[in-house]
């Protein structure tokens, strides 16, 4: 159950260090169960794309790993270890230290982490200040840097705008200033190029690659789109009804998907070749209701190669090849060929 | 129900089922006190045509007018100036007052959950165009239960659900149910699909295709996603600060783009191949402001290829291709671009 | 209907067979949306306190004659003032020697009337003229809220006032002056609700399907507008209680020996240093039934806005 759905190398020297992790929100009739137990492992200055639908556990478990979820209502289960940090045994005054220190968010809606009423060159100074204790003018020092860093023009000017001054854009590209402003040593994204426009996406996706490889910046960035995260990141997390059904080099989870859902999800994609008046392939039904998860693999109800064997339990993590890994009974089994070569 | 051979069609399958002409709309943002505020040009200047059983995708960015003109075209928003033409017949004349139009002309709009009302049943709000054509409710009722079980909810299960009680894809499907009960000729899916996951996503593209061959129905097909667009579509019109920049065939436009913003558009598409990552943005920068749009060509802000005649004389929408057309300079000989064509030799 | 499909089903020769996919809804099909407001109200502890306050208050009015011990007008010379806990008069007795329990038990037909039925009339004027006004638009819309905003150049009190002064005194003319005071602050709340609910996307999907303009504010804003409008409304129910006391307690409301609350805390002033605990009595009971009413309005209004 415990075993990690990963590569065995490496889990000594990993920044971010994931076992068993649970996420269950209380107050309603039943608790639900977001994330059902995840494990996983990043290296430092690695970034991993956490891909899923929406309730499929992909932004609660960005959040747990940042304790930012509603305390009262929610109980977090598992193992959470980031740079030698065990988050969820963390007290105010040192979570406080770790959020903006050891790691930083970046939101699709920029609203979440810049105020709107302070400048945000003041924003990031003042976070300098908090955390490093430097003085004010220092901080600003820090902010013109940040700004130049992440690429924004005429920085010195735009460091006095508010944020409903700039851009869609230009926003993110502050908020990820202000993300950095303390060199955190991860970086957690939630889907934050979702709003935005094709073409201004894209230059957002080059700059945190950029950064995660300038700086050795750990990225994990939550998306639901498949080319975002292959674009972003080197390896690929799947996540379906809570779980890791999936974990692998972007190009051979997205070339050869070892899960169904990962092949369906693949082949209900519309590509720049998929041919016109072609019926696309569906998944047929709706995600798990997760007060109610099915018993055994989540995905089950609705796998057309579902077995008995795949209701006694979840599917323990099984290797396809050297680092990808999935968690099916079935693997291997009349998948057909890839839904399309990633061409 | 199945129309292959409409009544309502006046002009014949060559006659276009809508013709735009110099459509334009500016809204007045909000100013101070006593000055009224900067005009915003939503949409400034747009003619296209849509053929009958043909889908035309729209695409662009945010504020390129795409929006705008599909509640234009609605009459949610009156025109300032410019033409539309139904089936032959102009909008507004004796021979098409608006209530006819609308019979003829539905929307599906993006956000699934605001445009339903929370307080009717699904097949409540499905009833209610019938209803208010006359029908009664027993009979609109019974139309309702058709057409939910036409988009694939079954009538007797979601008829008595509200809004938050059904999930994203369903509640698309009923927006399209309803857009339907008035039998429609022209549908506009104003970015109807972009808010579902994308195996949702795949369930309501088919849905929908599988409703326009049955109801003899022609989409504006309205969508950021270029991949969606292409499948989707006949022809492809790309909009950029409220003009059209590109209008053709979808393969073509999409095979060999001739205006460099489609182009830019197009290379922005991540791939899934992790072997061809973008390693260069194709455009920098937000697309600009619709309210001070530059002068000349609106694109030339962002064009690479951008030369001095760019920013003082607007390019028209030029035919580059058969049936293809292009707002560049550079796509037309003797503009005086330099990478324009040259002018054929006279004889 | 999760039947069992090959994942990989996209041959375009099965495309004209397949059915139509039908996603299962994880979510029960339920009881309408004032089911569930009505559910969320219930386990509200202090509004189901305020409504129990509120019922038993109202039924005491209604079966007064029932359940009060002694006649509320047969006053008795030798026996007034009685201090509360006396044998005979459990509350005590006024100052001209009737009991206060029966009394003040009939008072609430008369109180809760005045505090209701204006706000009644009034949600109903109000509500018309603002959805009017905020549906329509226009100059419709400046006529209707530009008039209002001259009734909200005064203070309520003091328009409710000069309304019943310029009337005269008397039940009907309280009752016409605070609905004269209530109905442009419900014109104005129904009207920006209103606005709102008019650009919302389904509005907007009713209006483009041809329906007219009546039939769309009756099937699509109606019920969105009233139940915003009614929370507050009810907040207004206590207003409209302590302002028609305060017209009796100037005289130009209720006449004795009529009991009322806001009547007989005037009538009942003069013994305030002789019996206070007395005295204050009606005063207590304008304060509880007024305070029910507000937290009855809060929880119905925490109710509406939780959505799913």
């Amino acid at each position: 159950m415990n075993a990690p759905l990963r590569t065995p190398d490496a889990a000594t020297d990993a920044l971010v260090h994931v076992r068993n992790l649970t996420v269950d929100f209380l107050g309603g009739r039943k608790p639900v169960r977001a994330v059902g137990g995840v494990d996983f492992d990043l290296k430092a200055g690695d970034a991993l794309a956490l891909l899923g639908e929406s309730g499929s556990g992909k932004s609660v478990t960005l959040r747990a790993l940042m304790r930012l979820l509603p305390e009262k209502r929610t109980r977090i289960g598992g193992t959470v270890r980031v740079d030698g940090q065990d988050v969820l045994a963390l007290g105010r005054r040192s979570l406080a230290a770790y959020r903006g220190g050891t790691v930083a968010m970046i939101f699709q809606d920029p609203g979440l982490a810049l105020d709107p009423v302070y400048k945000i060159g003041d924003q990031i100074a003042e976070a300098v200040v908090r955390h490093e204790g430097a003085s004010f003018a220092k901080g600003r020092a820090r902010a013109l840097e940040l700004f130049e860093r992440v690429h924004i023009p005429s920085p010195a000017r735009r460091l006095d705008a508010y944020p409903h001054e700039m851009s869609g854009g230009m926003r993110q590209r502050a908020m990820i200033a202000l993300a950095l402003a303390c060199k955190p040593k991860l970086l957690l994204a939630d889907e934050p190029t979702t709003a935005l426009d094709a073409t201004v996406q894209i230059q957002i996706l080059l700059l945190l690659r950029e950064l995660q490889r300038d700086l050795g910046l750990a990225v994990i960035f939550v998306t639901h789109d498949v080319g975002v995260a292959v674009q972003v990141a080197d390896r690929v997390a799947v996540m379906y009804g809570g779980h890791l059904v999936e974990v692998g080099a972007s190009g051979e989870v997205i070339g050869t998907p070892a899960h169904p859902y990962t092949h369906g999800l693949l082949a209900s994609r519309i590509t720049p070749d998929s041919p016109k008046g072609l019926r696309l392939a569906t998944i047929p039904g709706s995600p798990p209701d997760l007060a109610d998860p099915p018993p055994g693999c989540p995905f089950e109800p609705r796998c057309s190669l579902a077995a008995p064997p795949c209701r006694a339990g979840l599917p323990e993590r099984v290797a396809v090849a050297p680092g990808h890994a999935a968690r099916c009974v079935r693997i291997g089994e009349a998948l057909g060929a890839a839904p399309h070569a990633a061409a | 129900m199945s129309e292959t051979l409409d009544t309502r069609d006046r002009g014949g399958p060559a006659q276009p089922l809508l013709a735009v002409r110099g459509l334009v709309k500016h809204f007045v943002s909000k100013g101070g006190l006593f000055s009224k505020g900067p005009i915003v040009r939503a949409v400034d200047g747009v003619d296209f045509e849509v053929m009958k059983g043909e889908t035309l995708g729209v695409v662009g960015e945010s504020g390129c007018g795409k929006s705008t003109t599909a509640r234009l075209l609605m009459q949610i928003n009156q025109p300032d100036r410019g033409e539309i033409v139904f089936d032959g017949e102009l909008l507004g004349s004796r021979a098409l007052d608006l209530k006819t139009y609308r019979r003829q002309v539905q929307m599906v709009f993006q956000d699934s959950y605001a445009s339903l009302n929370p307080r009717l049943t699904v097949e409540e709000t499905v009833a209610f165009g019938p209803q208010s054509h006359g029908q009664s409710r027993k009979e609109a009722l019974g139309r309702a239960h058709d057409l939910l079980r036409r988009v694939g909810l079954e009538p007797r299960r979601f008829g008595g659900r509200y809004p938050h009680e059904v999930s994203g894809g369903q509640r698309q499907r009923v927006n399209i149910a309803r857009a339907l009960a008035l039998e429609p000729r022209l549908l506009i899916l104003d970015e109807a699909v972009s808010a579902l996951d994308k195996s949702v996503e795949a369930q309501v593209l088919n849905l929908l295709a599988d409703l326009k061959r049955d109801f003899g129905l022609t989409y504006i097909f309205i969508s950021h996603d270029l991949n969606v667009v292409r499948f989707m579509s006949d022809r492809v019109m790309v909009m950029y600060l409220g003009q059209v920049a590109e209008l053709g065939p979808a393969d073509d436009i999409l095979a060999s783009p001739r205006h460099p913003y489609t182009a830019a558009l197009l290379a922005s598409q991540p791939s899934t191949d992790p072997q061809a990552r973008i390693s260069e943005a194709p455009l920098t920068g937000d697309p600009p402001n619709p309210i001070n749009p530059p002068p000349g060509c609106r694109f030339h802000t962002r064009c690479r290829f951008a030369a001095p005649v760019c920013s003082t004389r607007e390019p028209g929408l030029d035919p580059v291709a058969p049936s293809h057309l292009a707002a560049c300079h550079m796509a037309v000989p003797g503009s005086g671009h330099p990478e324009a064509p040259s002018l054929p030799m006279a004889a | 209907m999760t039947t069992p499909t090959s994942l990989a089903s996209a041959d375009p020769g099965a495309a004209a067979a397949a059915p139509v996919e039908i996603a299962e809804a994880p979510i029960q099909a339920g009881r309408g949306y004032w089911g569930s407001v009505l559910a969320r109200l219930v386990r509200d502890p202090v509004a189901m306190a305020a409504a129990f306050v509120i019922l038993c208050i109202v039924l005491a009015a209604i079966f007064a004659p029932l359940i009060a011990p002694m006649d509320p007008f047969k006053g008795s010379m030798i026996r007034r003032l009685k201090p509360v806990g006396d044998a005979t008069y459990w509350l005590g007795s006024d100052e001209l020697g009737r009991d206060m329990l029966s009394r003040l038990l009939y008072a609430g037909r008369l109180s809760l009337f005045m505090g209701v039925l204006p706000v009644v009339i009034a949600f109903f004027i109000g509500s018309g003229l603002g959805i009017l006004a905020g549906y329509a638009g226009g100059w419709i819309n400046t006529l209707i809220m530009r008039v209002v905003d001259v009734f909200f150049a005064f203070p309520s009190v003091l328009l409710a006032i000069a309304l019943s002064g310029a009337l005269g005194a008397g039940i009907l003319n309280s009752i016409v002056s605070l609905t004269v005071v209530f109905v442009p602050q419900i014109t104005r709340v129904a009207e920006s609700v209103t606005v709102q609910i008019r650009n919302r996307d389904y509005v907007e999907a009713a209006r483009v399907s041809g329906a007219n303009p009546f039939r769309v504010v009756r099937v699509q804003v109606l019920g969105n507008v009233l139940g915003p409008v009614f929370v507050y409304a009810t907040s207004l129910i206590s207003v409209s209680m302590i302002l028609a006391s305060g017209l009796s307690f100037l005289g130009l409301g209720v006449k004795p020996p009529e009991p009322e609350w806001g009547l007989m805390l005037n009538t009942l002033r003069t013994a305030i240093y002789v019996n206070p605990l007395v005295a204050a009595l009606p005063g207590v009971m304008i304060f509880l039934t007024s305070i029910s009413f507000n937290l009855l309005s809060d929880g119905l209004r925490s109710a509406m806005e939780v959505r799913q």
